[in-house]
C-alpha cells in the first residue's frame, strides 16, 4: 500500500505529479492512499518512493480533452475519497480513452456530478456573500462572512477582485479568508463570525427592498427554498423577512381581493399639452401614406410591423412596383431598402437610371411571412390580398402620374393587369394594362436575381435585367 | 419623503414585470477602471418568497402616470401613493447595494410623466450617470417608451445592457380595451427599430454599442379573454420578427386598489407555468407554436407539460429507438431535457445505451419508458394503453407544489 501525501486541500499539482509517477509505474488504485498535510497516517503505507527507475519519469501522461479541466474542479470538493476517484479515472481511461464522453457512466456520473457540486457552490458564494461596511485603520473595508460547502475560496477570490477592484475587502470564512486592498489579493488561514462586523446601516433599506419587491399573491416557497437553502439564511440580513413575509401573505392577498375596486383617483396625471401633429394635405402621397398606416383591408397587418407605403419623387415619371416589403423594410417602414432593393439599385445605376427621379411602390404593402423560429419566411401574396391593396397602388398612380410603370415580377404584374401575366413572354417591352393608364414594362422581381444558386447563370438574368430597365429609360427619353 | 418610503413605494411599483435577468450580455469588469462591477454570467443574489429571483434593483424613477391601463397598479386612476426618486438617489441605492454584493445591477423603469421623450430623457439621465461618472460595469436593463426619439434611444443602447418594451397583450384589441393609451403600433415600430440597431452593433464591430444583451418583452396573462394559442403566436412573431432574448409571461395578480373593469382574482400560476414550457419547446425543442396547443380547446392543458400532451396527442411516433433515433426525435420525447439528450447522443457513439443507463441522467424512468426502445427493453403496446394518461400524469397535489 502506498500513500501520498499532498500538500493542502486543493493540491492539484502534488495530485498530478504523483498521479503520473503512479501510473507510469503501473500502480492500480486499491493500492494507493491518499492523504493531506501532516495527519499521522495509517502505519502500513509509506510514502511513493522517489526511486531512479527509467520508468518514474513522472512524465505528462496523455488524457482526453476535458479530464484536466475536470480534475480541476473536482479537487475543490470536500469529499476525502476526492483524490482517489480521479486517480481511479486516470486508469480506466488508460484502456478506455473516450470513456469520458461515456455520460451514464457511473464513474463518469460520480465526477460529473462532484464538478457541477463545486460549480454551484462557487456560484452561491458569488450570490450570497454580504459585505458590511466597516473601518479598518481609517480605510473604508467591506467585510463578509461565508461558510462555502468546499474548498473553494482560493478559486473564487480573482472573481471578486474583478468586480469590486476599487473597493478594500475583505471574505472570511472557516477554513481560509481571502483580502483585497486595491493592489494585491492575499488569503489568510480561517476565520471565526465574530471577527465579521455583526451590521451595516444600509441593511434595512435593503429589506425594505426585499420586502417591497416581494408579490404576496404568488407564494412558492418551495422553489425559493431549492434555489436559496436554508443553510445560506444565516448569512444572509435579508432572510429574516421570510417567515413573517410569508405567514402574512395570504392575508394580504385576501384583503386585496376583498377590498376590491374603489373610485377613481381624482387627480390623475397627465401629459403635458402637446401639439398635434400637422395632418398632411388631401391628394399627396404623405397623405395616403397617412392613411394606408391604419389599413385592415386585408389580415396581413396584424403579424405585420407596419404599412411600407411606396416613397421617392411624388411628379416622378417612371414608377416601380414589386411585389411586397421583405424583412428589412417591414422593420424600416421603407420600400427597397434590404438585400433586393441593394441588387435594385445596383441595376439601376448600370441603366442609367436615376433613384432619386423614380417613385418606389409594392403592389402588397405588407409584409406576409411566417415565423420560423428567429427568422420570418417570405410567403407569396395570395390574390385575395393583392386585390385588398390594389386600390392604394391606383391611388399612387393617380397622384403620380408617371409616364411609364416597371412591374418587377409576376405579384406586380398581376395588380397592374387584373390578371397573370407570363413574364418570360411579355418582358421588356411596353405594354397597354388598359383602363386608360400609362404603358407598363414587365421584368423580373431583383429578389429572383438572388435566388439564382448558380453564378453564371445569376450574371445572365442580371444582364437581361438591366437590358429590360434600359428599355424603359429610353421609352422616357423618347417621351421627353 | 425619506427614502426608504420612496423605495417600498417604487419597488412594490415595479414587481409586476417578471423580468429580472441580467444574462446574455458581454463579459466585463472593473480592473483597470475608477469604479466598480463586472458582468460574467447571471447570478441571482436572492430569492423571494414568490420563488422569484432577485438579481438586479427592479424600481420605477417614478409611479406617477398619465396612461390608464387597467391591469397596471400604476395607472393614473389609481388611489396608491405616488414618489419619485431623484437622478443621484437612484445612483446612489444602485452603488450601495452593488458594492455590499445585494444585486447584479439596475432594471429602471419609469410611469410616462409628461411626455414619452421627457420620461426616457430622465431615465437615460440616471444610466449615463452610472456610466459616465461613476465608470459602472454592472449591468442595466432600461424600460424603453414606445415613442420616445431615435436620439434617446440610441444613446439608452449605448449604456444599457438590455432594453425591452412590454407587447403586454396578445391581441390589439385587448390592449385597447385594457390600455387605451398605448399603441401596439407604435410598440411594434420601437422593437424593430431596435432589433436594426442590435443586428448592426453585431455584425459591425465600428457601429455604437447598443444593448448587447437584446430586447425582451413581457405578456400579462389572464387579464383578458385570449387563449393559450393566440399567446404562443403572438410570442413566436415577436421571436421572429424582433429577435426578442425572450417572452416574459405574467399570471395576472391582484393589486391593491384595482380597476373594476379588472377585479383582482387568484393569478393563473400554473397556466403562466404551462406557457414557460411552451415557450422553451419553441426556442429549444423544435416545436412550431402551432402544434403545441391541441386544435380542439385552444389551450394548453393545466395538469400536464405541454410535450407529454403533445406525445399522447401523437402516439403513432413513438416508441423511438434510444439508440438510433435522431436529435430531433429525442428532445420530442417527454421527461428527456436537452442535457439528457445530449448526454444520450455522446454516449451512444461508444456504446449502446440501456434501460439501467438512464436513472443516472436524472430522468424520470416511468416518465420516459413507455417513449423508448432500448436493447434491453421494448415497451409492449405501453403506447397504445388507454390508461397511459393517468398513468403519467402527476396527481392532482403535486400540482399545488409548482
Amino acid at each position: 500500500m502506498l500513500r501520498i501525501r499532498l500538500a493542502d486541500e486543493t493540491d492539484f499539482e502534488g495530485w498530478r505529479d504523483a498521479a503520473r509517477r503512479l501510473l507510469t509505474r503501473g500502480v492500480p488504485p486499491s493500492d494507493v492512499v491518499w492523504t493531506v498535510g501532516e495527519d499521522a497516517g495509517d502505519l502500513f503505507t509509506h510514502a511513493v518512493p522517489q526511486d531512479d527507475t527509467p520508468k518514474d519519469t513522472g512524465e505528462p501522461v496523455s488524457v482526453p480533452r476535458g479530464f484536466v479541466d475536470l480534475a480541476k474542479q473536482v479537487v475543490l470538493h470536500n469529499d476525502p475519497q476526492r483524490f482517489s476517484w480521479l486517480y481511479a479515472m486516470l486508469w480506466r481511461l488508460r484502456k478506455e480513452p473516450r470513456l469520458l464522453t461515456v455520460s451514464v457512466d457511473p464513474d463518469v456520473v460520480r465526477l460529473e456530478a462532484m464538478a457541477k457540486s463545486i460549480r454551484r457552490d462557487i456560484h452561491k458564494m458569488r450570490a450570497f456573500v454580504r459585505f458590511r461596511k466597516t473601518a479598518i485603520d481609517d480605510r473604508e473595508w467591506y467585510v463578509a462572512w461565508f461558510e462555502p460547502e468546499h474548498h473553494i475560496v482560493a478559486a473564487n477570490a480573482p472573481f471578486f477582485k474583478r468586480r469590486f477592484t476599487t473597493m478594500n475587502w475583505s471574505i472570511l470564512t472557516p477554513s481560509m479568508s481571502a483580502h483585497w486592498d486595491g493592489e494585491d489579493l492575499a488569503f489568510s488561514p480561517g476565520a471565526s463570525r465574530t471577527e465579521a462586523p455583526a451590521d451595516d446601516a444600509l441593511e434595512d433599506l435593503w429589506r425594505d427592498y426585499y420586502a417591497s419587491i416581494f408579490n404576496p399573491a404568488r407564494l412558492k416557497v418551495d422553489m425559493m427554498r431549492s434555489e436559496m437553502p436554508v443553510k445560506y439564511w444565516r448569512n444572509l440580513p435579508e432572510a429574516t423577512l421570510i417567515r413573517s413575509l410569508i405567514e402574512d401573505a395570504q392575508r394580504r392577498t385576501d384583503t386585496m381581493v376583498a377590498t376590491g375596486p374603489k373610485d377613481a383617483n381624482e387627480r390623475p396625471q397627465k401629459l403635458s399639452a402637446s401639439k398635434p401633429a400637422a395632418k398632411p394635405e388631401g391628394g399627396t402621397i404623405a397623405a395616403l401614406r397617412e392613411e394606408a398606416s391604419h389599413c385592415r383591408a386585408c389580415p396581413l397587418w396584424a403579424p405585420a410591423t407596419q404599412t411600407v407605403f411606396g416613397e421617392g419623387r411624388p411628379e416622378a415619371s417612371i414608377m416601380f412596383v414589386g411585389e411586397q416589403p421583405g424583412d428589412t423594410e417591414d422593420l424600416e417602414g421603407r420600400p427597397f431598402v434590404g438585400p433586393a432593393g441593394r441588387m435594385f439599385d445596383r441595376a439601376l445605376e448600370d441603366a442609367g437610371i436615376e433613384r432619386t427621379r423614380a417613385y418606389v411602390t409594392n403592389a402588397v404593402k405588407h409584409f406576409k411571412f411566417v415565423p420560423r423560429g428567429k427568422k420570418r419566411i417570405h410567403q407569396k401574396p395570395a390574390m385575395p390580398e393583392i386585390r385588398a391593396c390594389r386600390p392604394w397602388l391606383e391611388r399612387e398612380i393617380e397622384v403620380v402620374q408617371p409616364d411609364l410603370i416597371v412591374a418587377l415580377g409576376a405579384t406586380a404584374a398581376q395588380s397592374l393587369f387584373g390578371k397573370a401575366m407570363a413574364i418570360g413572354e411579355n418582358r421588356g417591352r411596353l405594354l397597354d394594362a388598359g383602363q386608360g393608364g400609362p404603358p407598363v414594362l414587365i421584368t423580373v422581381h431583383p429578389s429572383y436575381l438572388l435566388r439564382l444558386p448558380d453564378a453564371d447563370a445569376k450574371e445572365a438574368e442580371y444582364k437581361k435585367f438591366v437590358d429590360d430597365l434600359v428599355v424603359s429609360r429610353r421609352a422616357l427619353d423618347k417621351a421627353a | 419623503m425619506d427614502i426608504s418610503k420612496k423605495l417600498q413605494i417604487l419597488a412594490d411599483a415595479a414587481k409586476y414585470d417578471a423580468s429580472c435577468a441580467s444574462s446574455g450580455t458581454v463579459k466585463r469588469n472593473s480592473l483597470g477602471g475608477k469604479g466598480i462591477g463586472s458582468t460574467e454570467g447571471a447570478i441571482c443574489h436572492s430569492y423571494a418568497p414568490d420563488g422569484r429571483c432577485i438579481s438586479l434593483l427592479k424600481i420605477l424613477l417614478t409611479n406617477a402616470c398619465a396612461f390608464d391601463c387597467l391591469y397596471c397598479v400604476n395607472r393614473a386612476s389609481s388611489n396608491v401613493p405616488r414618489a419619485r426618486f431623484t437622478v443621484e438617489e437612484v445612483v446612489s441605492v444602485t452603488l450601495d447595494f452593488y458594492r455590499r454584493n445585494y444585486i447584479e445591477g439596475l432594471f429602471l423603469s419609469s410611469g410616462i410623466i409628461r411626455s414619452p421623450d421627457y420620461t426616457m430623457e430622465q431615465v437615460v439621465r440616471v444610466a449615463r450617470e452610472l456610466r459616465q461618472t461613476h465608470d459602472f460595469k454592472g449591468y442595466i436593463h432600461l424600460k424603453t417608451i414606445p415613442d420616445a426619439s431615435d436620439e434617446l434611444m440610441a444613446e439608452a443602447g449605448k449604456y444599457a445592457d438590455r432594453l425591452s418594451i412590454n407587447i403586454e397583450l396578445p391581441s390589439e384589441t385587448s390592449l385597447k380595451t385594457l390600455a387605451p393609451e398605448k399603441d401596439v403600433r407604435a410598440i411594434r415600430r420601437s422593437m424593430g427599430r431596435m432589433r436594426n440597431r442590435i443586428d448592426e452593433a453585431q455584425d459591425d464591430k465600428r457601429a455604437p454599442r447598443f444593448a448587447p444583451a437584446g430586447q425582451s418583452t413581457q405578456m400579462i396573462v389572464g387579464a383578458d379573454a385570449e387563449d393559450d394559442r393566440a399567446i404562443l403566436a403572438t410570442s413566436a412573431n415577436l421571436y421572429s420578427s424582433y429577435r426578442l432574448k425572450r417572452v416574459y409571461y405574467s399570471a395576472f395578480s391582484p393589486i391593491p386598489d384595482a380597476s373594476r373593469i379588472l377585479p383582482p382574482q387568484a393569478p393563473p400560476l400554473v397556466r403562466e407555468h404551462r406557457l414557460y414550457q411552451a415557450d422553451w419547446l419553441m426556442r429549444f425543442y423544435g416545436f412550431d407554436a402551432g402544434e403545441i396547443v391541441a386544435q380542439d380547446t385552444g389551450h394548453l392543458s393545466l395538469d400536464m407539460d405541454p410535450k407529454l400532451a403533445w406525445a399522447l396527442r401523437n402516439r403513432d411516433r413513438f416508441p423511438v429507438d434510444v439508440n438510433t433515433a435522431s436529435r430531433s426525435q429525442l428532445l420530442r420525447v417527454p421527461g428527456l431535457g436537452k442535457t439528457a439528450v445530449d448526454r444520450i447522443l455522446a454516449a451512444r457513439r461508444v456504446r449502446a445505451v440501456r434501460l439501467d443507463d438512464i436513472p443516472r441522467l436524472r430522468v424520470l424512468v416511468a416518465k420516459v419508458l413507455p417513449f423508448l426502445i432500448f436493447p434491453d427493453h421494448t415497451p409492449h403496446r405501453l403506447i397504445d394503453r388507454a390508461d397511459l394518461k393517468a398513468r403519467l400524469v402527476p396527481q392532482p397535489r403535486q400540482l399545488s407544489l409548482l
